[in-house]
């Protein structure tokens, strides 16, 4: 499993993202250590990366909060918790389930 | 950069109709640099309302202001601040457009938010986050409340600084 969390240096969140991120991980026996973590610094890597803010987590290149028609650019992004709250990091309880997703169906019976 | 004990500095601002606005007056001003793109700014953003709501009654008024440079950051348009406002998501504040970005510059804002609160005399009293944590409602703009609590009672706010927290103030280049 490939998970990736890209950020910009000019918003906070990160640090808070990466945390609940590696603490999900070890929740389920995942590495927390295997995160592959990205600056993105610039617009132009911003439009590469199809980068909508900071930050995004992908797990096997997909985002755990679709974008939509966010636009590409560096800035916070917004993500909405389950009890409907705004946040600039997502809910762990997604975080959880995106990986057991990409766990296969089989990861919780070994 | 304004310090704490200054005079703020003075400005008048467009809200999203055209009216303008400045600070000052018999009671307290509460300025707020905020934006509609920021997570930050948009999870303190009720509670910043009901600071309004709430000490209204004792002449307090808010100041939104919107400094973003809305060519890169196009959320932080007027039309989309005017969107704001017709969906009642500011009651009782006016939401000001500082499209030069010289009063964001003058008072020395970081972030949105960030948060200034000048006595009726018009000295910045207190600045900074509105309260310890973003993504804990039950704060309730505490640091603000108590800013304003002191100055109406004629006392210093404790603590009379802190670190503004937030997305960067998206200046133009």
């Amino acid at each position: 499993m490939r998970v990736e969390l890209l950020f910009w240096e000019g918003c906070p969140s990160y640090p808070t993202a990466l945390a609940e991120l590696r603490e999900a991980m070890a929740g389920l026996a995942l590495d927390p250590g295997a995160v592959v973590v990205r600056a993105v610094n610039t617009r132009s890597e911003a439009m590469a990366e199809g980068f909508v803010g900071s930050p995004t987590i992908r797990i096997n290149g997909v985002d755990v909060q679709p974008p939509g028609e966010e636009p590409v650019g560096l800035t916070c992004r917004v993500y909405h918790r389950r009890d409907g709250r705004i946040s600039p990091t997502p809910d762990p309880a997604d975080l959880r389930d995106a990986l057991r997703a990409a766990q296969g169906p089989t990861a919780g019976s070994r | 950069m304004t310090a704490i004990g200054d005079p703020a500095p003075t400005f008048s601002l467009p809200d999203t109709r055209g009216t303008r606005h400045e600070p000052g007056g018999p009671s307290p001003t509460v300025v707020v640099f905020t934006c509609n793109h920021c997570p930050y700014a948009l999870a303190w953003h009720r509670r910043i309302i009901d600071v309004a709501r709430d000490y209204a009654d004792r002449g307090v008024r808010v100041l939104a202001i919107n400094p973003n440079d809305s060519e890169r950051y196009p959320r932080d348009s007027l039309e989309a601040m005017r969107a704001r406002v017709r969906q009642r998501e500011f009651e009782g504040v006016p939401y000001l457009r500082d499209e030069s970005q010289a009063v964001a510059r003058a008072y020395g804002a970081k972030t949105t938010p960030d948060v200034f609160v000048l006595d009726a005399g018009g000295v910045l009293r207190y600045r900074g986050a509105p309260d310890a944590d973003h993504d804990d409602p039950t704060q309730d703009a505490a640091f603000l409340r108590g800013a304003l609590d002191a100055v109406l009672d004629g006392r210093d706010p404790d603590p009379v600084e802190t670190p503004p927290v937030g997305c960067s103030i998206k200046w133009k280049a």
